[in-house]
């Protein structure tokens, strides 16, 4: 499972993830406070500069995760272009990709692990109410380590089908999957809990 | 407690894994993911409380930059484009999905998973999803759910396999389906 983070290091991955979440949320929140006119294109550009600053290479990855907003560049585009408005067709689209520009670069710049210790962090005051955040970093290591036995598990269900019949087993494998799945997870509950079982709250 | 974590590990990561099937093509040419479908799932298999969990869980570590939405989506971005009120409802339409799944315990689950599909996984979903896109494109609220209208028939028939898998699962292990189930963990 790959994440989304750029491996060559940067100077932005140096920054600590809290400063720059915090400073993500400053921004976005300016970018829809602000009156839709040249303070846009003025955040816009800042983005851009921060791209191109991190090398060519950079840039080019940068562009890449922009690249799945094009339906609604192309849906803006046309309704605007209908309208006969295409001002502020082009603001809302420039604003849309800012936006997304800005949260991508923290994406790209934080490692996943520093983004999964800073939600811990925050979890913590919901302790008060129940929460147990050893459960919560369990719930997580398994979460990841589950997605890649289910991706196996369908693909040996899908050979056996095709060893037994002409077709591919494609949905009548879904039911099967969802069994032996639940199966799978309780045999894990079963041996947390026989290893001593997840830590208590406190 | 033990089995309640591992579950909603399992829930999170079959949404993920969901996400990662290729998208079917409708005749009108929209795009189908059977990713909604967990979410459903989530509800009428774990009931509110653990469903909600679950899709929380799938949430949190998509936004912390893993690529697990439909279409290798993924990371803080999403919080900012068009699609934020559908994954900031994720959560909210899985505890619905849950809640009205566990107020038709009388029905029978295939009829009670079909209606609390229906009403969270689409009703629900749709409220922050057709908000969202209308703040991040500018729009009025009708306008943009004109723009989620073809979505509509996909997600039916995702309410329908939903409704199906969930009696199956029912009849098979009837302890792995939470909402139904009278013991507590």
């Amino acid at each position: 499972m790959l994440a989304l983070t750029y491996s060559p290091q940067t100077r932005l991955h140096r920054l600590s993830a809290a400063i720059k979440l915090i400073c993500l949320c400053a921004i976005t929140s300016a970018l829809f406070i602000l009156p839709m006119d040249w303070s846009n294109l003025v955040l816009g550009g800042l983005a851009l500069g921060l791209y191109a600053a991190m090398g060519h290479a950079f840039f080019r990855a940068g562009l890449r995760t922009l690249y799945g907003l094009w339906p609604f560049v192309v849906v803006l585009g046309l309704w605007h272009g209908w309208q006969g408005d295409w001002n502020a067709g082009a603001l809302i689209i420039v604003r849309l990709i800012t936006a997304v520009a800005f949260a991508n670069l923290v994406t790209m710049t934080t490692p996943l692990q520093d983004m999964i210790e800073c939600l811990l962090r925050l979890l913590q005051p919901l302790r008060r109410f129940g929460l147990n955040p050893h459960a919560v970093s369990l719930a997580i290591a398994m979460m990841i380590r589950f997605i890649p036995v289910f991706l196996a598990r369908a693909d040996q269900l899908k050979m056996a089908h095709r060893a037994r019949s002409h077709r591919s087993g494609r949905w009548r494998i879904i039911f099967p999957l969802a069994l032996g799945m639940l199966d799978d997870a309780d045999t894990v509950a079963e041996a947390l809990r026989a290893r001593g079982g997840i830590i208590p709250k406190d | 407690m033990e089995k309640a974590t591992v579950h909603i590990a399992l829930f999170a990561a079959l949404i993920a894994a969901l996400g990662l099937i290729p998208k079917l093509m409708l005749t009108s040419g929209v795009p189908i993911t059977a990713q909604s479908m967990g979410i459903m799932m989530a509800g009428t298999i774990l009931g509110a409380k653990r469903g909600t969990a679950a899709v929380t869980l799938f949430v949190a570590l998509t936004l912390a930059g893993l690529p697990l939405l439909s279409g290798g989506r993924g990371g803080l971005g999403v919080l900012a484009g068009p699609s934020v009120g559908f994954v900031i409802g994720f959560p909210i339409a899985a505890w619905a999905t849950g809640w009205i799944m566990e107020r038709l315990h009388k029905l029978p689950v295939s009829f009670a998973a079909g209606i609390a599909a229906m009403l969270g996984g689409i009703v629900i979903l749709y409220i922050p999803g057709v908000a969202g896109m209308a703040l991040m494109l500018d729009k009025s609220l009708s306008q943009a759910a004109l723009l989620v209208t073809p979505f509509l028939p996909g997600d039916v028939i995702k309410a329908v396999i939903t409704a199906i898998l969930t009696q199956a699962i029912f009849v098979a292990r009837p302890a792995s389906v939470f909402s139904r189930s009278q013991t507590s963990l």
